[in-house]
């Protein structure tokens, strides 16, 4: 394995571990995630893996070890626009419709470059449920819309917290697919999963989580 | 506007608020009706002495208000929280104070706004002079975003608590006293003639510093309250 090159790391965790209340959730831990790479957190239940992804949101705070965003340590203001964090929770209004969520989104984040809700809305395949309120949406179908939203936020760095849940065959196959195109394009992703999962681009870099 | 900007974000947060309020009325209708409700059991609890209810009138809609405005208090984060949007809301590349700042502002316009426009027909109900309204309004106008602001912090404080109803009204119990005193003293004061603008001016400079602190130490709260 070659060493890589320092500026190409975009994340670093350096003996990283979690504490609560003195038990041990996981750790130490050590990887690093480069530009255009994705990598699969693997874990059972509870050994951590959404703790681990608040973590790296910048929303817990680290205690011990250390973790490093373009090699500087992880802060809220420097992780601010940087990540995009999809969680079980999908954060998005039930009583508004995927094109008015997405709107919100873009107001608080941005856009990517040659994006818009409404073709992001069409790389997800919700096309003919834009203006459907979310609450009418199925379970995938929500977690599509969700995913629109990842794909509209201008961020490096995806952190997708069991993104193949409740999705069928299809909504898998799309998943990898925007996988594999936000790594070409540059970007790095985190995605934690208890299921097999195979990636278009070849073998993942594994992280393997013990309590 | 660039979206994506701070103004952008400001916008595009209210505007969600206020759809999301509008998609539910009846929320919005329901302290209202409990105002009037309240206001009109008075009357019958006291009997129809006119000159009794004139002197309680003031007094009485100012309560009425406070306690309509408790109802709504701790929806103010609550669907944010369990739909996960309050942490798509923290990685934003904004700042958080300011987006709940338009929170709070959101929730006044759908909570208060519709009390202090009917509060001249509940204050109307007990007979409070019309050369006394204006006074009613100013002071209202003033005391319920200090409400608003001050409930918001305490809200985000019991963020992480389940049934925090409790608790809430506990800890916003002493900081409501003083709103109540200067905004009621000051319609006091004018039905009897006395100067009113100096309790109004204690409020306005009370709004004035909460409106700078509380989207701070709501920020704060809400950062802690999430993090466990």
């Amino acid at each position: 394995m070659t060493v890589p090159d320092p500026a190409n790391v975009l994340l670093e965790a350096r003996q990283l571990s979690f504490f609560r209340q003195d038990e041990p959730v996981f750790g130490p831990l050590d990887f690093r995630l480069l530009a255009g790479q994705v990598a699969l957190i693997e874990g059972d239940n509870g050994s951590g893996k959404t703790t681990l992804m608040r973590l790296l949101t910048g929303l817990l705070h680290v205690e011990d070890g250390e973790l490093l965003l373009h090699g500087a340590p992880l802060t809220r203001q420097g992780a601010a626009g940087e990540i995009a964090f999809l969680g079980h929770q999908l954060g998005l209004k039930s009583d508004l419709t995927p094109r008015e969520n997405l709107r919100v989104t873009e107001g608080l984040y941005g856009r990517r470059r040659g994006l818009d809700p409404a073709t992001a809305l069409g790389a997800v395949g919700l096309l003919g449920y834009e203006d459907e309120p979310v609450r009418r949406l199925s379970a995938g179908q929500k977690k599509r819309a969700a995913l629109a939203r990842l794909l509209l936020i201008p961020a490096a760095l995806w952190l997708l917290d069991e993104p193949y849940a409740n999705l069928d065959r299809e909504g898998i196959a799309l998943v990898n697919r925007l996988l594999d195109r936000h790594a070409r394009e540059g970007g790095a992703a985190l995605v934690t999963s208890h299921g097999a999962v195979s990636f278009a681009g070849g073998e993942p870099q594994r992280i393997r989580l013990h309590a | 506007m660039r979206p994506g900007s701070t103004s952008a974000a400001c916008v595009a947060l209210l505007r969600r608020d206020l759809t999301l309020a509008w998609r539910r009325r009846g929320d919005i209708a329901m302290p209202v009706l409990y105002a009037l409700i309240v206001v009109t059991l008075f009357p019958f609890a006291l009997g129809p002495d006119s000159a009794l209810l004139t002197r309680i009138a003031g007094g009485v809609v100012q309560v009425t208000v406070l306690l309509a405005m408790l109802l709504a208090l701790d929806m103010m984060f609550r669907s944010d929280i369990e739909d996960g949007s309050i942490e798509q809301l923290m990685l934003a590349p904004q700042p958080l104070a300011l987006m709940l700042a338009m929170k709070i502002l959101a929730h006044w316009i759908t909570a208060a706004l519709p009390l202090i426009i009917v509060a001249p027909l509940l204050a109307g109900m007990l007979h409070l002079p019309s050369a006394v309204m204006p006074v009613l309004i100013a002071s209202l106008l003033l005391s319920t975003p200090l409400l608003s602001l001050l409930g918001a912090v305490l809200v985000a404080l019991t963020a992480g608590t389940r049934r925090s109803g409790m608790l809430l009204a506990l800890m916003l119990l002493p900081l409501c006293v003083p709103v109540v005193i200067f905004s009621a003293g000051a319609v006091a004061a004018a039905q009897q003639g006395l100067p009113w603008i100096a309790p109004i001016a204690w409020l306005g400079a009370a709004l004035a510093m909460t409106l700078v602190l509380a989207p701070l130490a709501c920020a704060a709260a809400l950062r802690i309250a999430l993090d466990a």
